[in-house]
């Protein structure tokens, strides 16, 4: 067990490099899935297609998948995802600016594959609102777009908060694949590293390890517990 | 989605018309910009490229299909292994779990004093053992527990010939725990008069579970089971990492000879699509089946 004393700043070293992967891919993800979200529900058919094959795909293929398509497809295309070397944004997470790709790539693979979930969950919220609603917005004399601003989306948003939150969740335990391509410094590669290269026992790293995500899991899973159970009870 | 907006009239229709005709034209172009194009700048269309995976005259056609079927093969058996063994255990778990929190209500009166103490406080240990190992091994990511699985495994003393079954084990680990959930709040949301009921004609609480519960579980959560499937199809992928010769280990072995990134993984990914789509559309398609 000495190993989690001895090796402590690596494990916490780990934690904050995979959370700040986490809040970044988070981000980018509620970003993309907002926009598909907005597609999927728009009247014009072509952007309803993209949005329908966006979600489609992303949510078939396994996330190996798209890792492997970002890490080493996108360097075969020639690029190294510099778009994400955000000016400010990369002081306060220095590693969107170093030269080694691998931490924008794996942002990239998070972001678009949990984006297809983030759409469903929000989608799945505006199909919860009741019909009604919407008519008797509309029957008020409510145009689309007040109807969507003031009636719908405001149920929406309280309808698809826990299955965001679980879809975050998953995410966060997904960003552990990142340290399996190319990602160095984050909770599992830095696990890996103890175990297979330094020849730590295995038990006390694992321990380590997972205490790591449960500090970003556990929370975050009973608080949508009580938001459902709080949602249910005012329902 | 049409409760969003009312039937459109004349003048909405012809603006929806012009909207989507801009709509389709940008997502045309901007497709064509920024994926036909830098795609075709790299060569990436190439016959040289995409030939042993679409052209059958290709002198390496049937060397990469094998591989890639027998790829897809060993990703399927380690599924199918991992489906049933996680739906076994997770039935286990779930059954065990419903009857300690009946056990945890029972006074045990008839074996009196300490006894019937030490009975409810093994209960009760077991309890919160079952509630923890639940907790614990849904909040850690699967790859992880594959990962130290495959390591600490052969530090106990257990090996396998294949990594195959280090696969397996870290699979439905993390799966048996999902399912046992999804099954037990299945029977914990039926309603109360069916276990009543079954006490009433004199089934002892394991019988009541047994085919009372867990058969209604089964049926009313069939749909998410059938998803929690798609997830282990996809999740054993991840097999690659401790070198399991599965669909995407392979790919990477024939992309090392004919250095075709993004056309191996392209057909990959849509055998995957293909095959969980269909999955996807099954739960669904059983879902709206029970739904009537």
């Amino acid at each position: 067990m000495s190993v989690l004393v001895d090796q402590f700043s690596v494990f916490v070293n780990g934690f904050w490099l995979t959370l700040q992967l986490c809040v970044l891919s988070a981000i980018g993800a509620l970003l993309i899935g907002g926009i598909a979200a907005v597609m999927r529900i728009a009247p014009a058919p072509p952007l309803r297609g993209l949005g329908t094959a966006y979600v489609t795909i992303f949510r078939n293929v396994p996330l190996t998948v798209v890792f492997f398509f970002t890490v080493f497809g996108l360097p075969a295309l020639g690029t190294t995802a510099d778009f994400l070397r955000i000016p400010i944004l990369d002081l306060a997470f220095p590693r969107l600016a170093i030269d080694l790709p691998f931490f924008r790539f794996a942002i990239i693979a998070l972001s678009l594959y949990t984006g297809a979930f983030v759409c469903e969950a929000l989608r799945s919220g505006v199909n919860a609102v009741s019909p009604g609603q919407a008519e008797a917005g509309r029957a008020i004399g409510l145009g689309f777009r007040q109807n969507l601003w003031h009636v719908v989306l405001p149920q929406a948003w309280q309808a698809s908060v826990v299955p965001l939150g679980s879809v975050i969740i998953a995410m966060i335990k997904n960003s552990a694949l990142a340290g399996f391509f190319g990602l160095t410094g984050d909770l599992s590669q830095s696990g890996a590293e103890l175990v297979t290269v330094r020849g730590f026992p295995v038990v006390p790293v694992f321990i380590g390890i997972a205490v790591g995500f449960l500090v970003m899991t556990m929370p975050l899973g009973l608080l949508l517990d009580r938001i459902e159970s709080r949602g249910a009870m005012t329902r | 989605m049409t409760v969003l907006y009312d039937a459109p009239g004349p003048r909405a229709r012809r603006r929806t018309v012009v909207i989507s005709a801009i709509a389709a034209v940008l997502v045309v172009a901007g497709g064509y910009r920024l994926v036909y194009q830098p795609l075709a700048d790299q060569g990436q269309f190439s016959a040289e490229l995409w030939g042993p995976l679409l052209n059958p005259g290709n002198e390496q056609f049937s060397l990469v299909w094998r591989r890639i079927l027998e790829g897809f093969q060993a990703t399927l058996i380690a599924a199918g292994y991992a489906i049933v063994a996680s739906l076994v255990a997770g039935t286990a778990l779930a059954v065990l779990r419903v009857q300690l929190r009946s056990l945890v209500l029972r006074r045990f009166t008839a074996v009196g004093g300490p006894v019937a103490l030490l009975i409810r406080g093994l209960v009760l240990l077991l309890m919160w053992l079952t509630r923890f190992c639940v907790e614990v091994f849904r909040g850690i990511p699967v790859v992880i527990t594959i990962f130290f699985v495959w390591v600490a495994l052969p530090e106990f003393g257990i090996t396998f010939e294949t990594s195959r079954w280090y696969l397996v084990i870290g699979l439905s680990i993390y799966n048996a725990v999902v399912i046992g959930e999804v099954l037990r709040s299945g029977m914990e949301g039926l309603p109360g008069g069916q276990r009543e009921a079954a006490h009433a004609v004199g089934l002892t609480p394991f019988q009541t579970t047994r085919l009372i519960l867990l058969p209604q579980a089964f049926r009313i959560m069939l749909p998410a089971l059938i998803s929690q499937l798609v997830v282990v199809l996809k999740d054993t992928s991840l097999g690659f990492i401790i070198s399991y010769e599965e669909a995407l280990r392979v790919g990477s072995q024939v992309v090392q000879v004919l250095e075709n990134p993004i056309q191996v993984y392209t057909v990959i990914g849509a055998v995957y699509i293909l095959v969980n789509y269909g999955l996807s559309k099954l739960a669904q398609y059983i879902q709206r089946r029970q739904s009537r």
